[in-house]
């Protein structure tokens, strides 16, 4: 239990919001059960990363920006693309192909993005969104509005070349980035430690002269306070931030995946440590009903339900649109 | 009238660029302080500031996404990779990112980003530094391509590429940095796509770019004295492409000579003539040719670079065949 973040007794409002939190993680993790069960029937196609288990650093971290702030991620990307506020319904369709799907449905479950909601993209080769974020940071710092980007990467991640180009960029510039890495301990099929020769990734942030923060990346409160403190630094001028929230892939790598390669007892471990399961318990400690804990899950299956009911009915895009979109200008 | 350089029009175009819009702003290695690798933007730091133009660290994934990033959010970035050799090492920023990202999001973003690419050989920088690498980028749909031949088409693509809201890729060719040419105060915009007839003629139809116009108008000279009448076309751009150009010249003349600085395979000149050949058939009196290079990486020496290129002789004996056929 994060003692830092554990009030003597909440009051409303804060019950309120740490219920909001709550319901959050369970909508993304509905959401994605339906994925994968819709996997099985063939409405998804190709391939769809499920995120469960990490719903905590997708909502502590949102939550920790305002308006105008954006966001980039990766192909396991559905938590934080929701976090941010994309709508349950657009979200569902982008991922079966639908045409009122958030991109139209020409880009499926890896590339969920919604600009309404500063959601910038979902990419799909490793790494390479993390240039970008620092162009979105860029563009806040030379247009002067005070807006922080946060992008969230993989463990992985850290091996590739964007990553140090990346921060060693946005540290020499200041730019106004979070670099949020998702140690979930595993990069597709690979144990991190037979990738990499360091145990912390946050070490790797002394590099490019930035702060870097290992975190427990299962507690929401935990990572929203890491989060908000290095938006702060970011929008006071003082340049990026590593964080390195320590969390756990449930399932496998991606849905064809049944991750045989895991040590016994590992899953269980960390299912005992799940995020939801941890905030809930935080929320009865600080004095919360059962009803009312009980209530944001109901709350939040409710809506999937809604959602998904409204997408499966939506139809797929016209043949047509495939030629749309190439060019603003032809 | 002003008698321009080619990189004159350059640094002439990325400073009106700037100096009409504040969203553009100008990055890449030594670009600022230094006044680039080839003297193009000499002066342009010290008239902006560095808020505005800024040298990066070698780290062209960085710059180029620094730039996809910047123009989502509603910036004009123009982003320079010093020699066009190096844009393997942002490849998938150029290939996976800035071509797809409006495609794949439905439209949600708009990219108007410019990469300012030194290209070509001739000057004996060896295989690394001297490539036309204009089309590893051609098999990359989303992506503008301009490959300015002289000092108003080089300030008018750059004018252009800068204003046009998809990502446009604009090759200067180093071999043409000292040609010169009489420009206005106020040089028009190229629009992209539009191809110049730059020497009309009935005989035979000539299409090469960069360099390769340049020599090939040499041999269109050369060939003037025998009375041959040599239409020569520069498309300009290489996406989008002036095909009705070509195709009504080629209708007229019924000979068709590509000229360009890269092997045959996967190329712009190989794309043209497969075209022609499948929508023109009848309308050619000859095989179209293709005059290129080897299948070789550009070599150092003098002898063997020069040997490399191709020249206006062999340009010309192109035509020569092509009318004897
Ligand atoms: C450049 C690149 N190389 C390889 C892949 C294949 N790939 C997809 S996800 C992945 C693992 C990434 O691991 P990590 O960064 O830890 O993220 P996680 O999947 O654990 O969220 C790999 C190797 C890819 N998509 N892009
Ligand atoms: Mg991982």
């Amino acid at each position: 239990m994060n003692e830092r973040t554990r009030p003597a007794k909440l009051s409303a409002e804060e019950r309120a919001e740490q219920l909001e939190l709550l319901r959050a993680m369970h909508e993304i993790r509905f959401f994605e059960h339906e994925c994968g069960r819709l996997f099985a029937r063939g409405e998804v196609r190709g391939t769809t990363h499920l995120c469960e288990g990490q719903e905590a650093v997708s909502v502590g971290a949102c939550r920790a920006l305002r308006e105008g702030d954006s966001m980039t991620c990766t192909y396991r990307g559905h938590g934080a693309t929701l976090a941010m506020g994309a709508p349950l319904d657009e979200s569902f369709g982008e991922v079966f192909g639908r045409a009122p799907g958030l991109c139209g449905g020409k880009g499926g479950s890896m590339h969920l993005t919604d600009l309404r909601v500063g959601a910038l993209g979902s990419h799909a080769i490793v790494g390479a969104h993390l240039p970008i974020a620092n162009g979105a940071a860029f563009e806040a710092r030379y247009r002067g509005t005070g807006a922080v980007h946060a992008c969230f990467f993989g463990d992985g991640s850290t091996n590739i070349g964007a990553f140090h180009e990346s921060l060693n960029l946005a540290s020499i510039w200041k730019l106004p980035v979070v670099f949020v890495c998702e140690n979930n301990l595993y990069g597709e099929y690979s144990p991190l430690a037979t990738t990499t020769p360091i145990e912390r990734l946050a070490d790797r942030a002394a590099a490019y002269g930035m702060p870097g923060e290992r975190i427990d990346g299962n507690r929401v409160l935990e990572v929203r306070e890491a989060v908000a403190a290095a938006v702060e630094r970011a929008r006071a001028g003082e340049g990026p931030t590593l964080i390195e929230a320590m969390t756990y892939r449930q399932k496998g790598h991606s849905r064809t995946d049944p991750a045989k390669y895991r040590p016994e007892g590992e899953l269980e471990e960390w299912l005992a440590r799940d995020p939801i399961l941890l905030h809930g318990k935080w929320l009865a400690e600080a004095g919360v009903e059962q009803a009312e804990i009980d209530a944001a899950e109901a709350a939040a299956r409710e809506a999937v339900g809604e959602a998904l009911e409204r997408a499966l009915a939506w139809p797929e895009p016209e043949p047509a649109a495939l030629l749309e979109d190439v060019w603003v200008a032809s | 009238m002003t008698e321009t350089t080619y990189k004159g029009a350059i640094n002439k175009a990325i400073v009106d660029a700037l100096a009409a819009d504040d969203d553009v702003f100008f990055l890449g290695e030594d670009v600022g302080a230094a006044g680039g690798a080839f003297k193009t933007s000499v002066g342009i730091q010290e008239r902006f500031g560095e808020r505005r133009v800024l040298d990066t660290p070698i780290s062209e994934q960085a710059i180029v996404g620094l730039a996809i990033g910047a123009a989502m959010k509603g910036l004009r970035p123009l982003a320079e990779i010093m020699f066009a050799d190096f844009v393997g090492v942002a490849f998938d920023q150029i290939a996976n990112q800035l071509a797809k990202y409006r495609y794949m999001t439905g439209g949600q973003v708009k990219l108007p980003v410019t990469i300012h690419l030194a290209s070509g050989g001739g000057a004996g920088f060896g295989a690394q530094h001297s490539q036309a690498a204009e089309n590893w980028l051609l098999n990359i749909p989303g992506l503008k391509l301009a490959v300015p031949g002289t000092p108003a088409d080089a300030y008018g693509l750059m004018r252009a590429a800068v204003e046009d809201d998809d990502p446009v890729l604009f090759f200067e060719h180093k071999g043409l940095f000292n040609v010169k040419e009489d420009l206005p105060e106020e040089p028009a915009r190229v629009e992209l796509g539009r191809a110049e007839v730059v020497r009309e003629g009935d005989a035979v139809t000539v299409v090469a770019t960069q360099l390769m116009r340049h020599r090939a108008l040499e041999a269109a000279d050369a060939l003037a004295g025998k009375g041959i009448a040599v239409e020569l076309i520069d498309p300009r751009t290489l996406v989008p492409f002036d095909f009705a150009t070509i195709a009504t010249s080629v209708d007229r003349t019924n000979h068709l000579v590509v000229v360009q600085e890269a092997p045959a395979g996967g190329s712009w000149g190989a794309t043209l003539i497969s075209r022609i050949a499948a929508e023109r058939f009848e309308m050619l009196d000859a095989p179209p040719a293709l005059v290129v290079p080897p299948d070789t990486p550009v070599p150092y020496a003098g002898a063997l670079e020069a040997a490399w290129l191709p020249d206006a002789e062999k340009i010309a004996a192109a035509v020569e065949a092509s009318l004897a056929y």
